[in-house]
């Protein structure tokens, strides 16, 4: 435990001495900043709308500003994702200092647990920036808290599961540019796995659908808690962080 | 402190290194010579547990590579080719990350921080960035950053490369002092780097030791015998070369006298003697009474490269022409 907060500090030192964590911190509160403004007006207008009209339906704030605002996150998450894990192990591999650490007296795990725990520290940080938007939603309207923090469980769940497989592709080259871009097409392709169960209901569509990381996120867009999605997340948090253990074993075999 | 019994890695296409067997006692500098592609970075891998061999065992501080790598991985010190530095990083931050990367702590890791800052001579560089370091100094911190946990073992890759003539110097006479406190390993294809550094030598050349020995012992080993050069003068016009190479030839222990070339008044023999001991007394008597000058007497010693070349029968190979197996 003592050798992942060692891994830890020094990875997340690394993402903040470098522009890295800063430019993708501003580029997601510049991008999170104009959904959050343009959702919210569009809230506004429909709520003005609905008074033109004489309906005396309240609008509900969670369902109709929070939760597309949640499900915006996790699409953006995807696009920076890549960003967080493609030097992970890539810029170890082609300096050299992966050689530091294999030979130091620290098991295999704990560094991959160091660096994966550091970008779900940064990828948190962003979490918080969106806190301050919806700072304004509770000190002006009155929503309920609960499913925005189980919205936010969802969102570290969902990146926890993409992070450990960017990780793991981060391991299988020396390249940085090319560890990024395997895996934003592997978060991209999660992503659309979606799709298809919108106009197919065959087995292998529903299996494909299962697949993608989106599908399960609804669940917590929604305030709910769904046993099965959890698992999932977990499930391919475990079998990326695995992965990577024996793709870091393979190196020393290889190499 | 160091046991290797027959050690060999295998890649799927070809032996990197081939059965080596050798020991290394505490304390000694040893010398891993041989040309680029040899299988000495693949042999000091194995040792420092990065990889496994394919079969064979191998022992460091007592304990086996391939069955407490934990343990080894404690004892050694290791500073592969290039050094495994952070470029944003700051000297005296990496170097305590480092050190809590070898298992150190608090107080002790200050202290160790601090020593190996001043050891290895980079104190003054211990708030810069390491990517903005010179190569001496980037060396120098990989070799503190080495010794950190004040390891049994220190096992060195190409320690001196691309530095300049002052930079090895200094670097050389760090791993000097080294010695002692630990045991050293390193590896290089610059011969005379051996002759200045090590007490012994282990030459490999395609993945096989070639020789084993003291430094001393292998420049004896390669004539069998004692070299001599010699300049003669005579007080009046020149020596007759002829007269002085049948007189030396009389010498009991000299085998062979070669003349070399006269310069203003002084000439050359290079003399080809058994070791006994006696050959240079006996010859700088016979000069002298011969009524000849000696200017200069003295043993030419032979270099590793004629040794390389007689133990593997083929000369160094230029540094571009071969292709690291080990990368």
């Amino acid at each position: 435990m003592r050798n992942v907060l060692v891994i830890f500090r020094k990875e997340l030192h690394s993402y903040f001495v470098s522009p890295v964590a800063y430019i993708l911190l501003a580029m997601f509160a510049i991008i999170f900043g104009f959904f959050f403004w343009n959702s919210l007006g569009y809230f506004v207008y429909m709520g003005m709308e609905s008074q033109m009209r004489g309906q005396s339906m309240p609008m509900n704030i969670n369902e109709e500003l929070i939760r597309p605002l949640l499900s915006n996150i996790s699409v953006v998450g995807l696009f920076l994702i890549p960003m967080i894990t493609m030097r992970l192990f890539a810029e170890e591999k082609r300096s050299g200092t992966i050689e530091l650490l294999v030979t130091s007296p620290i098991h295999d795990i704990e560094v991959i647990l160091g660096k994966w725990l550091s970008a779900l520290t940064l990828y948190a940080g962003m979490l918080v920036l969106t806190a301050l938007n919806f700072a304004f939603v509770f000190r002006y309207g009155h929503p309920d808290w609960k499913p925005l923090a189980i919205g936010y469980l969802g969102l570290l769940l969902q990146a926890g599961a993409l992070l450990a497989i960017g990780t793991f592709i981060s391991t299988l080259t020396k390249n940085q540019i090319i560890a990024g871009a395997a895996t934003f097409g592997a978060c991209l392709l999660l992503w659309v796995l979606e799709w298809v169960s919108g106009y197919e209901t065959s087995t292998w569509a529903r299996v494909l659908a299962y697949m993608s990381v989106i599908t399960h996120f609804e669940s917590f867009a929604k305030g709910l808690l769904a046993t099965k999605d959890f698992v999932f997340y977990v499930s391919v948090i475990f079998l990326g962080l695995f992965l990577t253990a024996r793709s870091m074993e393979s190196l020393r075999w290889r190499s | 402190m160091i046991t290797v019994t027959d050690i060999t890695k295998r890649y799927a296409r070809h032996t990197a290194v081939d059965h080596v067997s050798f020991e290394v006692q505490k304390g000694q500098i040893v010398g891993f010579l041989g040309p680029n592609g040899a299988g000495k970075t693949t042999t000091m891998r194995m040792l420092t547990c990065f990889m496994p061999p394919t079969s064979g065992s191998a022992m460091v501080a007592g304990f086996d590579v391939l069955e407490q790598p934990f343990e080894v991985k404690k004892r050694i010190g290791y500073l592969p080719e290039t050094p495994p530095l952070y470029p944003e990083m700051r000297t005296a931050e990496y170097l305590t990350f480092v050190g809590r990367l070898k298992g150190l702590s608090g107080q002790e890791l200050d202290k160790r921080v601090h020593y190996v800052l001043d050891r290895c001579a980079v104190a003054d560089v211990k708030d810069k960035l390491l990517g903005k370091l010179s190569k001496g100094y980037r060396q120098r911190v990989g070799l503190a950053q080495a010794i950190i946990h004040n390891p049994d073992v220190l096992i060195l890759d190409e320690p001196t490369s691309g530095l300049d003539p002052k930079q090895i110097n200094e670097t050389r006479d760090l791993i000097k002092s080294l010695a002692g406190d630990h045991t050293i390993i390193l590896s290089t294809h610059i011969l005379p780097e051996v002759e200045q550094t090590c007490q012994s030598v282990l030459i490999i050349n395609k993945g096989k030791l070639v020789a084993k020995d003291s430094v001393a012992n292998l420049q004896n080993r390669a004539r069998g015998a004692e070299s001599l050069l010699v300049e003669i003068g005579a007080r009046s016009g020149d020596v007759d070369t002829a007269t002085v190479q049948s007189r030396l030839e009389k010498i009991s222990g000299v085998t062979r006298v070669v003349f070399k070339e006269t310069q203003q008044k002084w000439s050359t023999f290079e003399i080809e003697s058994h070791a006994d001991g006696f050959v240079r007394g006996d010859l700088a008597r016979a000069i002298v009474e011969s009524g000849w000058d000696l200017n200069e007497l003295r043993p030419t010693a032979v270099s590793l490269e004629e040794i390389f070349l007689q133990l593997t029968g083929e000369p160094l190979p230029p540094e571009e022409a071969v292709v690291t197996g080990a990368d």
